[in-house]
């Protein structure tokens, strides 16, 4: 039997079992979104700018542990999910966009609303394509999709010309993606895990440095069962946190620029470095040469062309971080002559002196009464939902607030654009949360300059019913660029004050959600349970000292050990 | 260091974009590039000379796998390898200079595929520091123009 092509899309998107898409239409799309009328089974979101649809996506994508999908027109549908795109890229997050392209005859021709979107997103997908003879279509969206989940996860464009979609095929067979150039490696070398074991074995101060790999293969089991049977503390990347539980003795919280005063000091002092799932990022190493002075270095990814990249290692290990952190369990439990419970104690001094870090430096800020911290309110966010609670970030200070003092216990409960750092991120990502995981508390702490970056998604999160929370840490300030411009550049505040703000509570009001306000400590924790108890969209507005800053911080360019501290 | 790689790759439209996009896109140089069928239908040969550390040229090997189409990488510095570049150089032969001008095409085994009244276009093929030698040689004689194809490459020895 003949089917069309956005019907055999349609069949596509069930056999990747995808219940869940993020669109918005336009004429390039329209016999798909004509097709999409008889899948009830499939619910589309209707986002009101592009690039939230992929944000979202992105953040369904995190929440399920699968593959999010978008679908826009062409031409300015497509350009504008490219800032949501090179997020997912730099984060590895596994999506699929669809989007609509001129028909094929038109191609070439500037014709309207016609865009390269597959040139344009070259460099920021994991791979894409134009699909330009309706017979491929099948292999190539079932092809997508295994590129999109497999090996390091990441973005997948599809561009799809209006007469491929209305074009017939016979609906191919269900088969097994064979591809003879992308064959991720999943198994460690045997002989590497014994050297990077043994290796182990010979250090005295180690430390695990875990990133987002850790979430993407489901490995916190085996990172938590590791760090645990051999008594090594656990700092993570901002993509890991949630990776290692956060209140845990032996975590160090974040490390890098804004990471803990322990976790860096950690980091400079210990003589073994076991990285997993993590790239060495700037913002995490500062000065290179002063990085893990010390350490030998043992490093496990997916992605070989991570390992080696900034910094020199010792252990390559080239796998899936879930299968290599077990295999290192078993090779502690099994091999004859060593006792983990032996290497577990002798790192016992090393844990003594973390624990004085930890006293003398921990995380903090200093109270001023009658003035709202907005460390406070993350504090109270967490009290008061018992660390239970999906957290989406914009970027900025309250992304670094989030990250601090939301003490993360599970991973798949934290969603910030960590790689690009898109202001504009946390709300249409927590609409895509909530879509994941309708049960689930699902906040977005927010800044005052972000979340008008996709403010429109309330209508979003009122038409399909998310009960989402916005939290805006509220400065009147482009915060994290006014710090900069405070410490480094005489507090010249060049375009950084907000001079002009909306009510925000009216603004909530204005779309049917709930809007709220704190001014003074006392109201934050009525306000978060009032929020808590409201079945709508809020928006807390928490009117927070200005000038308040994210600390520790280590300046650009700077050994992690040159902290600033509070 | 100067390495060449050979790169083979999935015939798909678009490939050769996403290689010199890598190239560009994260600050790596290409000196030459040349790319042609294979034997087989489906699969291209790129021939690319770069320069780099042995850090750089590591990354450049490993961000090419990266790319899905690709299908193999070979850095020619690990192998004994031939090496070899055509270029077609249109250089001055006037009356006096004619007879000079066919004696170094004679002495580097080039060819005179073209003749003008006051110029000929010769044809050379070599590994680089001979073609670079010609050159070299020619240019006081006058070259008027210069077409390269980059080099090809393959290792010696049995496959
Ligand atoms: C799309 C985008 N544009 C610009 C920036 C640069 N930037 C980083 S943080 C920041 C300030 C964010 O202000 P706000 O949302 O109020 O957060 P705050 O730092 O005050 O908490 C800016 C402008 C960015 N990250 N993303
Ligand atoms: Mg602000």
């Amino acid at each position: 039997m003949q089917i069309t092509g956005a019907q055999a899309l349609m069949k596509c998107l069930t056999e990747q079992n995808v219940d869940c898409i993020f669109g918005f239409p336009g004429g390039a799309v329209i016999d798909i979104y004509d097709e999409l009328l008889r899948h009830p089974e499939i619910t589309h979101v209707l986002v009101r700018h592009e690039q939230a649809a992929v944000h979202a996506a992105d953040a369904y994508a995190r929440v399920k542990g699968d593959v999010g999908v978008a679908l826009v027109t062409s031409g300015p549908g497509a350009t504008n999910t490219v800032t949501g795109i090179a997020s997912a890229y730099m984060d590895s997050i596994p999506i699929v966009v669809f989007t609509g392209q001129v028909p094929t005859t038109l191609i070439g021709n500037d014709a309207f609303q016609e865009v390269d979107i597959v040139g344009i997103t070259r460099p920021c997908t994991k791979h894409n394509y134009l699909v330009k003879d309706v017979k491929d279509l099948v292999p190539t969206i079932r092809e997508a999709f295994h590129i999109a989940r497999s090996g390091r996860p990441g973005p997948v464009l599809i561009d799809l010309p209006k007469d491929v979609m209305a074009g017939k095929l016979t609906f191919p067979e269900p088969a097994p993606v064979q591809m003879r150039t992308y064959r991720p490696t999943y198994e460690p070398h045997p002989g590497q895990i014994d050297k990077a074991c043994r290796e182990i074995l010979k250090c005295s101060r180690p430390v695990l440095y875990i990133g987002g790999g850790i979430i993407a293969s489901k490995a916190s089991a085996e990172v938590t069962e590791l760090a645990k049977k051999l008594n090594i503390p656990v700092t993570m990347t901002l993509m890991g946190l949630g990776g290692f539980p956060g209140t845990d003795t032996l975590s160090l919280g974040m490390l890098g620029m804004h990471g803990t005063y322990y976790a860096n000091m950690a980091v400079a002092n210990c003589d073994m470095l076991i990285a997993v799932g993590a790239r060495f990022d700037d913002r995490v190493t500062g000065k290179i040469a002063a990085f893990a002075p010390q350490a030998k270095i043992i490093h496990i990814d997916i992605d070989p062309s991570s390992i080696s990249k900034n910094v020199k290692v010792q252990v390559p290990i080239v796998a899936d971080c879930k299968r290599a952190l077990a295999d290192m369990n078993h090779w502690f439990e099994t091999t004859a002559e060593v006792d983990p419970k032996a290497v577990a104690a002798r790192h016992e001094p090393w844990i003594s002196q973390i624990k004085e870090w930890k006293t003398a430096h921990p995380l903090g800020y200093i109270e001023e009464t009658g003035v709202i911290k907005p460390q406070f309110v993350v504090q109270k966010l967490h009290e008061l939902t018992g660390g239970e609670a999906i957290i989406c970030t914009e970027v900025g200070q309250n992304q670094m607030w989030a990250a601090q003092f939301y003490q993360f216990d599970k991973p798949n409960h934290w969603m910030t654009s960590g790689g690009l750092g898109v202001m504009g991120y946390g709300f249409p990502a927590a609409i895509g949360a909530q879509m994941a995981a309708p049960d689930k508390v699902v906040i977005d702490i927010a800044g005052d300059g972000s979340i008008q970056m996709n403010i429109q998604e309330l209508a979003t999160a009122r038409q399909y019913r998310c009960p989402v929370k916005i939290a805006i840490l509220n400065n009147n300030y482009l915060g994290m660029v006014r710090q900069w411009q405070e410490l480094f550049y005489n507090k010249k505040y060049s375009a950084t004050v907000l001079d002009v703000a909306p009510d925000f509570v009216a603004l909530a009001k204005a779309y049917g959600a709930v809007g709220l306000r704190a001014t003074t400590p006392s109201e934050v924790e009525p306000v978060i349970k009032e929020a808590l108890a409201t079945k709508n969209t809020v928006i807390m507005d928490f009117v927070v000292c200005r000038e308040e800053g994210v600390y520790p911080m280590v300046p650009a360019g700077k050994a992690t050990t040159e902290m600033l501290l509070v | 260091m100067r390495h060449t790689l050979s790169v083979l790759l999935q015939n798909k439209p678009g490939v050769l974009s996403r290689v010199t996009g890598l190239f560009s896109g994260r600050g790596f140089n290409i000196e030459s590039l040349s790319v042609a069928p294979t034997l087989e239908n489906e699969v291209s040969c790129l021939t690319l000379v770069t320069k780099g550390d042995e850090a750089i040229i590591e990354q450049i090997t490993k961000q090419l796998h990266k790319l899905i189409d690709v299908i193999k990488v070979t850095d020619m510095a690990e192998h004994e390898f031939v090496e070899r570049e055509m270029a077609l150089i249109r250089v001055k032969a006037e009356a006096g200079s004619r007879a000079e001008v066919l004696r170094v095409i004679d002495i580097f085994r080039g060819k005179v595929v073209d003749v003008a009244p006051k110029s000929y276009v010769v044809e050379v093929t070599g590994s680089p520091t001979k073609i670079k030698a010609i050159i070299d040689i020619l240019r006081p004689i006058g070259i008027q123009e210069i077409v390269r194809t980059g080099s090809v490459a393959m290792t010696r020895g049995v496959k």
